[in-house]
């Protein structure tokens, strides 16, 4: 079974046609690319999958369930995780409490929360991710504090805190110096190898056409190819979607 | 938690010697300045931590004071009906959370405004109940069989252990992970509800026990005037409190108490200017919020963040909230 | 040597920690249109948000007819000749078609001279004509990017800057958009313009800058750049 599904999925802003009819599933343990020019409808597909936005038609099923249009917290909850296009953070709180917040509510009740029963566990394990990312110093800072780059690694650690079965990351790379690019994609890769899930848009060739051995591609909220990153490299449509006609 | 500690263990202590050295009036508005601490401890929970505007405040407080008023008419213990006031407050607080699910700023500020104009309306107009615009005279003040906190002395210690009591139980709520909620909501809440805050229970819990709040401060303020009318508990009463709040630095543990202090306090030193007493406390409100505008908290953060720097060199880290 | 109608030397902005343009240079002659092409990323926006004072440079200098316009607010590029037309739809959705062209000669007085100037407009979209009367909030996309183009038309400006006129339409509207911009440059305006459909906006541009993350990478005539083999890999990472 695949462990996402999405079905015929469209989504309209008034008359735009954001999305029209997608589909693709994600494999446990795969590492799909999702690219496209801007515009084509990646991030609204994320955000639909998310729950961030209520898609207008189709279905998105999650290992078998139908999550179509639930809430993003409860999408959440059920294993999916995200990083943001443009780094969303808790800007006034600490780089720690930012990654405790993304582990919280993935388990127990309202009340339970109230007595901070896991915290010591879910404290070593985002110290362990910190460390893991390279910014453990950095824990008592303010998110506000960080450089971009380390923002965009808290990001990419509040995705990993609940441990997800799937994580979809827009755009990991976006300004990114090409030190810490090879930095992420070495993280991105050893977590995949450890049985993560990835859905990755992002708009650097050579580091999605390394990074993933599926590559979806879509255009004007259509999806117009998929295959591996030569096949995708040398079909005439992909070009045409990219530099026009 | 050092720091987040200690000035409250020196607040009570100063709580608890003050009386001794203080004449009737003086220790009066020390226990209005406590009645306020709860209250606004309630709003900043609200809109200081959880980041929604609220202009009902005093209607929340408003079921305490006449919870404990009207029920004090026919002999029931104060406690009780303190506690009838604050689950009054604590439902229509989760009843006005649901607007805050659908609107959110300003338009929030219109909804919680007309909660507030209605409830004054249903006290004047509701007679038999409330007495109407008279309000409600000799409120009495709790009793232990035959041990009484009428004194004046003797209520303010009531009003103190009650203010402890809510300080540590807010201190318990917003150091836990409702807290963090809270404020993850407040600093960006599509980022939060993303990593599975739902908004909907913690918005309604940061009305509800807000409201709560102003419902236990509702209650001591009855039997601490004596009497109570619908006139305290109009909208000017609510921002009031978002002064205190604002004032003492939203979102930030210490600044309701510091917040209560000055707004109740400083009218009473200014009043020797006769006249020109409100011009000038409206004058120095201006310029507090001009020149700290994260609130008189952020004197504090400054004059700890001076003497760390005196004792070591490297202060980068943030100050915990 | 002539001095070129707009002059983008080492231009560096970015937002907040991200820095996005790290030193792009351009020229645009007088009369010519230009195009800045390149793969997502590249910055092209970037670029018109700082020449229009929208973003501070935080390096570099543009000149416009030799006078130094850096770091400008938009009000006195506007009054010195350089207009900007935004990606998306920005037309004052509840005024009629009409209202909305009035207000981008907002700064001038009402004179027979503007009453012919907004009917040749109306000549080269006809389409407007037809619906000056309709609440620009109603028109098809196409017809709404019609309408910021011919506003901005109405300033006199001596450069446009068109920011991805294409974006979300259909492809037989964006014909319609790149038939307009051809008919202006015949009529002799100079246009900057940023571009998706990079094969299309090549066909009518004199000159083609190909920017990559914040850098020039190439430049040429438009009809050199758009057979550039490695111009085209470079939007497929190859």
């Amino acid at each position: 079974m695949a462990l996402l599904e999405i079905r015929n999925l469209t989504k309209r802003f008034f008359r735009l046609s954001a999305l029209s009819g997608v589909s693709l599933s994600v494999e446990p343990g795969e590492l799909l690319g999702v690219i496209g020019p801007n515009g084509s409808g990646k991030t609204t597909l994320f955000n639909c999958v998310t729950g961030v936005l209520a898609p207008s038609g189709g279905h998105v099923l999650f290992r078998g369930e139908d999550i179509t249009g639930r809430s993003p917290d409860i999408v959440y909850q059920r294993g999916v995780a995200r990083t943001f296009q443009l780094i969303q953070l808790f800007p006034e709180m600490t780089v720690l409490e930012n990654m405790l917040v993304a582990a919280q509510e993935r388990t127990g009740t309202l009340l339970s929360r109230l007595l901070r029963r896991e915290e010591t566990r879910e404290t070593a394990r985002a110290r362990e991710l910190l460390e893991f990312l390279g910014i453990a110093r950095l824990e008592d800072n303010l998110a506000s504090n960080l450089s971009y780059g380390q923002q965009k690694l808290l990001d990419f650690g509040m995705a990993l805190m609940p441990d997800p079965q799937l994580i979809l990351l827009d755009e990991p790379m976006a300004g990114v110096n090409p030190t810490m690019i090879k930095n992420l994609m070495g993280h991105i890769l050893a977590l995949n190898g450890r049985g993560y899930t990835f859905v990755v848009i992002e708009h650097n060739m050579e580091v999605v056409m390394s990074l993933c051995r599926r590559i979806v591609v879509l255009s004007q909220g259509e999806r117009i190819a998929e295959g591996t990153p030569a096949e995708i490299a040398d079909n005439p449509l992909v070009l045409d979607a990219y530099f026009g006609r | 938690m050092a720091r987040g500690l200690w000035p409250l263990v020196a607040a009570l202590a100063l709580g608890l010697l003050l009386p001794l050295v203080l004449d009737q009036y003086k220790l009066y508005v020390l226990s209005l300045t406590l009645v306020y601490v709860i209250l606004a401890i309630g709003l900043n929970l609200t809109l200081g931590y959880a980041g929604q505007i609220s202009l009902c405040h005093a209607a929340f407080m408003a079921f305490g004071s006449y919870a404990v008023a009207i029920l004090g008419q026919h002999g029931v213990p104060f406690e009780a009906g303190l506690v009838l006031g604050v689950v009054l407050a604590f439902g229509w607080g989760l009843v006005l959370g649901f607007p805050a699910l659908q609107v959110k700023h300003h338009y929030l500020a219109m909804v919680t405004l007309g909660f507030n104009i209605i409830v004054f309306l249903v006290l004047r107009n509701w007679e038999s109940l409330t007495g109407g615009s008279f309000g409600i005279s000799s409120v009495a003040r709790p009793a232990w069989g035959p041990f009484s906190f009428k004194s004046d002395r003797a209520f303010y210690y009531y009003i103190l252990a009650w203010a402890a009591i809510v300080v540590a139980s807010a201190y318990w709520i917003l150091h836990s992970r409702w807290g963090r909620a809270f404020r993850a909501i407040r600093e960006n809440e599509m980022r939060a509800e993303v990593v599975g805050v739902s908004l909907r229970n913690y918005k309604l819990m940061a009305f509800a026990i807000g409201a709560a709040y102003a419902g236990t401060g509702g209650a001591l303020f009855a039997p601490l005037l004596g009497y109570i009318d619908p006139g305290a508990f109009t909208l000017d009463r609510s921002i009031q409190f978002l002064m205190m709040v604002v004032l003492g630095g939203l979102g930030r543990f210490e600044g309701p108490l510091i917040g209560a202090l000055v707004v109740t306090v400083l009218p009473e030193v200014l009043r020797g200017s006769e006249g020109l007493y409100l011009i000038i406390y409206a004058l120095s409100v201006i310029l507090m919020m001009l020149f700290m505008p994260k609130g008189l908290v952020g004197l504090w953060d400054l004059a700890w963040r001076f003497s760390k720097s005196a004792t070591s060199p490297s202060a980068s880290s943030a100050s915990p909230r | 040597m002539t001095v070129a109608l707009l002059e983008v030397r080492d231009l560096h902005a970015g937002y907040g920690k991200l820095e996005i343009l790290k030193g792009v240079s351009l020229d645009v002659q007088s009369g010519q249109v230009v195009s800045i092409i390149g793969p997502n990323g590249a910055g092209k926006s970037t670029v018109f948000k700082t020449l229009f004072g929208l973003l501070p440079a935080r390096q570099g200098r543009v000149t416009l007819d030799g006078e130094d316009v850096t770091n400008q607010p938009p009000a006195n590029l506007l009054r010195r000749g350089m207009a900007y037309v935004p990606q998306g739809r920005n037309v004052f959705p509840l005024m009629t078609v009409e209202e909305n062209l009035r207000l981008g000669a907002y700064t001038r007085p009402r004179s027979a001279e503007l009453e012919d100037e907004i009917e040749r407009l109306y000549e080269t979209f006809p389409v407007l004509r037809e619906s000056r009367r309709r609440r620009a909030g109603d028109l098809s996309g196409g017809q709404q990017q019609m309408l910021e183009m011919a506003r901005a038309l109405l300033l006199k400006p001596r450069l446009i800057l068109l920011d991805e006129p294409t974006l979300g339409l259909a492809p037989l509207v964006f014909k319609e958009i790149f038939r307009i911009v051809e008919n202006l440059r015949r009529l002799g305006q100079t246009i900057l313009m940023v571009e998706q459909n990079a094969a299309k906006a090549l066909e009518i541009s004199d000159y083609a800058y190909v920017l990559e993350l914040g850098l020039n990478r190439y430049e040429g005539a438009g009809d050199v750049i758009r057979n550039d083999e490695r111009v085209r890999r470079l939007y497929l990472g190859r």
